[in-house]
């Protein structure tokens, strides 16, 4: 390495070199959202308080969380399921070869497909006047709003969510899966294992780590999303971020310290989503490792 | 002769249904803005508003300028942190990852806090407040912005400079006579090629329609713009967002075709 032949007194100052880098963290993430953390422990007359704290307990506070979580959790689990059944059929399941690439490119694509213009494509496609809304109409006699179905509910904003999600543990799960060493399956084949007892039995459980790791990051991914649910719902879903949102533009609660309370639970939550993430991640680094 | 595994064509379909049959709607969809016939009138109307074509030159050129302020800011540490200061490594890879636990939301939350007044520190003004004028409004966008793209860029150029001996490039060039800046401009950069390149897309295809930021800072972007079409509009959305899925795909198109398959940053991901 170069540092060992730097002379004493210039390596005291090789930090330096992460001057600005750090700088830029402090300007921009940390003081920020410092600022919002102290005030959600602060009185309007600068006494420490957890009054604010307290306040997430008001409705319709809690509310907001639960349903955040909610949508989160259901899109997480069902866009894990879906991406690794997907990624399954990629890898294991004796599809034509030309399949894969193309898929992955489009789910790379889509998994980057957020925000304001995939509210729009829903819109289109599930909405009142959407397109797959009238195919069940016309092919098979279903009104879907008649039925319940509504795009601006908890159930189509999962629906929208889940474009984003499922893509992204689909290209999590492919490589996973095929990590697997080969070596597992011959031997689970020896042994006189089927097919299905060797992915219940060896497969699933040594994948099962990087799964659930990846439903947790597919977790945090929803629950931060703010630009998706306020393009197709326009604010009506009272999401944890639509919240905060409308305490920025001001017109609720009348109390900006709740809103900065609001915010520090958003960030604890996923703080420890993301803990949990990079715990599973090590844990299932054990089993893959050097394996590709 | 192989076997036809009827589990995983079921999935395969249903998977492949789900990313197929949003695009097909919102492409019919678009394309019906004249009554009875299919027309591309609705894409002429979207692309031809004027401020359609304001936004777009105001958000690409956004783009730009954070790309340029992510690799003048990511480039020289991630090169520092791997010649000199290796044992910093996880805490600057932890400081790249922070803006996952962050969301955009409380970012823009605490700029607006701290940087729409002006900053006092012990009685002296330090500088004043950043939301006033549209420059520095605009600086503060790209600082946003610069912190969204941290974990793509810096995994990128982080993941460039494992694949290559830094320290023997670097010692080779000091034995010629390059100076510091030399090093990372001549020998480093045209190395780290293919992973700036792909950071950049990345972040390009991030901040192009982005909402929450540029939002709340009052920015005349494309993804306000887009969101306030909307609310008024039924054909042009549609049509834009094929547009937007199009850009979207020859961004990671670029990707897919400068690292050839090597590729593992994916958005959300890291």
């Amino acid at each position: 390495m170069a540092a060992t032949h730097t002379p004493p007194a210039r390596r005291r100052l090789t930090w330096l070199g992460l001057a600005p880098f750090f700088l830029f963290a402090l300007l921009f993430i940390f003081l920020p959202s410092a600022s919002l953390f102290v005030d959600s422990f602060r009185s309007p007359e600068g006494h420490f308080t957890l009054e604010h704290l307290g306040g997430l307990l008001q409705p319709p506070i809690p509310g907001s969380y639960a349903l955040s979580i909610g949508v989160s959790a259901f899109t997480a689990v069902v866009g894990g399921l879906l991406g690794s059944l997907m990624a399954y059929a990629l890898t294991a399941g004796n599809l034509p070869r030309w399949l894969r690439p193309l898929t992955l490119t489009f789910a790379g694509v889509a998994s980057n497909f957020a925000g304001v213009p995939l509210a729009f494509a829903f819109i289109s496609t599930l909405g009142r006047t959407g397109f797959v809304t009238a195919l069940f109409q016309d092919l098979l006699g279903i009104d879907l709003y008649d039925a319940g179905f509504n795009l601006y509910s908890f159930l189509g904003l999962s629906v929208t969510y889940l474009y984003f999600q499922f893509p992204l543990m689909l290209l999590v799960m492919v490589p996973a899966i095929e990590g697997l060493k080969r070596s597992w399956r011959e031997a689970a084949e020896s042994l006189g294992a089927t097919p299905t007892q060797y992915w219940m039995r060896v497969g699933i459980p040594i994948l099962l780590p990087s799964l659930l790791g990846t439903v947790l990051l597919l977790f945090g991914n929803a629950f931060g999303a703010y630009a998706t649910a306020y393009a197709l719902t326009g604010g009506r879903l009272n999401l944890i971020t639509i919240q905060i949102g409308a305490q920025i533009r001001g017109d609720v609660l009348r109390n900006p310290n709740l809103g900065y309370a609001m915010a520090l639970g958003m960030v604890a939550i996923m703080a420890v989503t993301l803990l949990g993430y990079s715990w599973l991640q090590r844990i299932s680094e054990r089993w893959l490792k050097d394996t590709r | 002769m192989r076997r036809i595994n009827w589990f995983a064509w079921l999935w395969f379909t249903l998977g492949a249904l789900y990313f197929v049959l949003p695009l097909w709607g919102t492409l019919i969809f678009s394309l019906q803005k004249r009554r009875g016939v299919l027309s591309l009138d609705a894409y002429s109307a979207a692309l031809g508003d004027p401020r359609f074509v304001e936004t777009f030159v105001f958000s690409n050129f956004m783009a730009i300028c954070t790309i340029l302020a992510s690799l003048l800011l990511i480039v020289p540490t991630a090169y520092w942190v791997h010649m000199h200061l290796p044992r910093w490594r996880p805490v600057v890879e932890f400081v790249s990852l922070l803006p996952f636990v962050i969301p955009a939301i409380v970012l823009v939350f605490g700029f607006i806090k701290l940087y729409s007044k002006p900053i006092v520190l012990l009685g002296i003004p330090l500088f004043p407040s950043l939301t006033t004028s549209n420059l520095s409004t605009n600086l503060l966008l790209i600082a946003g912005y610069t912190v969204l793209s941290l974990p793509y860029m810096y995994r990128a150029v982080d993941n460039g400079l494992r694949a290559m001996d830094v320290a023997t490039l670097t010692e080779a060039a000091q034995s010629l006579g390059a100076g510091w800046w030399t090093i990372l401009w001549r020998v480093i950069l045209p190395n780290l090629r293919t992973a700036l390149l792909s950071g950049a897309l990345l972040t390009f295809a991030i901040v192009v329609g982005e909402l929450t930021i540029a939002t709340f800072l009052a920015r005349p972007a494309f993804g306000p713009y887009l969101a306030l079409l909307g609310n008024h509009r039924a054909y042009e959305p549609a049509a834009l967002a094929i547009v937007s899925f199009l850009l979207t795909w020859v961004a990671m198109g670029l990707i897919d075709r400068v690292t050839r398959g090597t590729r593992d940053v994916v958005a959300g991901s890291h």
